[in-house]
């Protein structure tokens, strides 16, 4: 009797034990707060370099979104870029052709015209996986290069869409030429996307894309509309990415069609590989070190500082498989175990 | 109308040249017991596969709860009760054990739908995701991901599963295959409690443990219904023997 009563606590133990952890498991954690507190930090100690610390964080977003159909679904994609520029075009063409340059509805706007060519390019590509979706999705990318090419008379060709100018936001903060007025902005725009991005990993649709990443034919066996999940967060993605771009557009004010490049595609994946897929904050990891060191390197060697990058991501394949933030990871597990006895 | 859960009407099936389901007739009574046996490549698992919708026939019909299905998506036949393990563990590895079955749970009450709430905000997902582990023993692995495990447990959380689908009708190929003996009876005492309401389909190479769990028993040979019928004629019929057990002898568990 005893016996049984004992078992049957230790029982219940374990029970309450499992469920707590995906009770709790969405909640804030203190270590969140950190690259939130370096980023308003940099805004006080790196004033005359803000206009580049808005490039950091529009990457961030970018990688942000990516990590969301790479890390989560497991979606495997070379044309990213296709969004961020849709989304760089839109506010482009908003202001150069149609006069508005409101800039908060202008990330709306981009946001819908991205979400749009996510669904529909989603729609079609999504059925394939693997080496034949990398192929398709960087087709995708260079095919609306290049119909912006051939309508240059809208696009600007090659020559871009220079000397945008952006209402002041919320029709009050002039944006300066240090970039201060830009990087709170962009730094608030990635805030609220973060928020909703970290609600969507940690929802049961959020669960549901781990599951095809992991093991998409038992996703099909339970009963998942895969194809649907998929589609819907290629489309969440592709609106991130989209916004990414608008922001980049009124950062620099001018916007060419290099940002269809494959070059962008590439980028942003290293960053986020580089940062650790997967695990939301490996974009800020992964962003923050590639633009830094690009921008370190560049300076040091103006010919051959893609040297620096390459042995770096030859270093994090070698040495961190699971990106910086696994290094990390791994790092506090060996740490806290020393701890126990 | 007939009452099967599940009925295979003149299903075929070919791999190129090669045909591996020939016309195959089935039926499964609401809350039958059928084993389905026969010698490796006889196309038992590709008739599971043509079952759940995971491949699609060249011709014949597949019937759930009378309706036709032949042309449902995998996912959709799974929405509506027909329920499968593998025969090779196709688990989220990378997850836990716990959200393993809680995702199963999810995906089959609509859950998954939503973007916003917190997964683990509905207690009952949860609750019932542990009442399953709990009847396989496993609550105790409940938060180690699956790929720690030993494969016979990874054994019991395809099964659990399969059980956390509510299905009506369950195919299970090869349910202990690569559990070591010590293990097995543990998954085959879970496939003898099943709920009585739900139609079973196994497919098992251990002719004790078929003789045990199957009230019917369907032998395919080369792709086609070679004969069948209750246990004890099966046994008693001659040709089976010789194509089946005289080949493969009665010698009990061949995945040890």
């Amino acid at each position: 009797m005893a016996a049984s009563d004992t078992e049957s606590a230790a029982r219940i133990v374990a029970r309450e034990r499992a469920a707590d952890y995906l009770v709790s498991r969405h909640r804030f954690q203190w270590p969140e707060a950190l690259p939130w507190l370096i980023a308003i930090a940099a805004f006080f100690i790196f004033p005359d370099r803000m206009t580049f610390g808005g490039q950091v964080l529009i990457m961030v977003l970018f990688a942000l979104s990516l990590d969301l159909i790479l890390g989560y679904a497991g979606i495997v994609t070379l044309g990213h870029a296709a969004f961020f520029g849709i989304g760089a075009y839109t506010a482009g063409l908003l202001i150069a052709r149609l006069g508005y340059s409101e800039p908060i509805s202008t990330l709306f706007a981009a946001a819908l015209m991205a979400g749009l060519v996510g669904v529909i390019t989603g729609w079609f590509l999504l059925r394939y996986r693997g080496l034949t979706l990398l192929m398709l999705t960087l087709a995708t990318a260079i095919m609306l290069q290049e119909t912006g090419n051939l309508r240059s008379d809208l696009s600007g060709g090659y020559d871009g869409l220079p000397g945008l100018t952006i209402s002041p936001l919320f029709g009050r903060f002039d944006y300066d030429l240090y970039g201060h007025v830009n990087y709170l902005y962009v730094l608030g725009v990635l805030a609220v996307v973060f928020y909703f991005v970290r609600r969507i990993v940690y929802s049961p649709f959020g669960q549901a894309l781990t599951g095809i990443r992991e093991n998409v034919r038992r996703m099909h066996a339970i009963g998942s509309p895969v194809h649907r999940r998929l589609v819907t967060v290629y489309a969440i993605a592709a609106a991130i990415a989209g916004v990414a771009g608008a922001l980049f557009t009124q950062t620099n004010a001018y916007v060419t069609l290099t940002v269809f490049d494959f070059d962008n595609s590439a980028k942003v994946m290293v960053m986020l590989i580089l940062g650790g897929t997967g695990r939301l904050y490996g974009a800020f990891v992964g962003a923050v070190v590639y633009m830094v060191l690009e921008d370190y390197f560049s300076k040091l060697s103006p010919t051959f500082w893609q040297f620096g990058i390459g042995l770096l991501l030859v270093l994090a394949v070698l040495f961190a498989r699971r990106g910086l933030l696994g290094l990390f990871e791994d790092a506090g597990r060996r740490l806290s175990k020393r701890k126990k006895p | 109308m007939s009452d099967a859960a599940l009925e295979v009407q003149g299903l075929n099936r070919a791999f190129g040249a090669l045909p591996v389901t020939r016309d195959v007739n089935l039926s499964l009574e609401r809350g039958a017991r059928r084993a389905l046996i026969g010698p490796n490549g006889a196309g038992k698992t590709t008739l599971v596969n043509l079952i759940t919708g995971a491949l699609k026939p060249s011709s014949g019909r597949v019937l759930l709860d009378g309706a036709d299905i032949t042309a449902t998506s995998q996912a959709e036949r799974a929405r509506r009760g027909l329920a499968r393990t593998f025969q090779i563990n196709q688990l989220f590895r990378g997850l836990t054990v716990l959200e393993n079955l809680c995702m199963t749970i999810g995906e089959r009450d609509g859950h998954c739908n939503n973007l916003w709430r917190s997964a683990g905000s509905k207690r009952a997902v949860i609750d019932e995701a542990l009442d399953h582990l709990d009847s396989l023993r496993l609550v105790d692995d409940s938060l180690k991901l699956v790929r720690e495990l030993p494969y016979g447990r990874q054994r019991l959380v395809e099964i659990a599963i399969a059980l956390a689908q509510k299905p009506r009708v369950l195919l299970l190929d090869e349910p202990a295959a690569g559990v070591p003996s010590s293990e097995s009876h543990l998954i085959l005492d879970v496939v003898a409690a099943l709920d009585p309401d739900i139609a079973v389909l196994i497919i098992e190479h251990d002719m004790d443990v078929v003789f045990r769990f199957a009230k019917e028993i369907t032998v395919l040979v080369q792709g086609a219904v070679f004969t069948q019928g209750a246990p004890e004629e099966i046994m008693a019929n001659a040709d089976v023997r010789a194509v089946y057990l005289g080949e493969e002898g009665h010698k009990g568990r061949r995945h040890v």
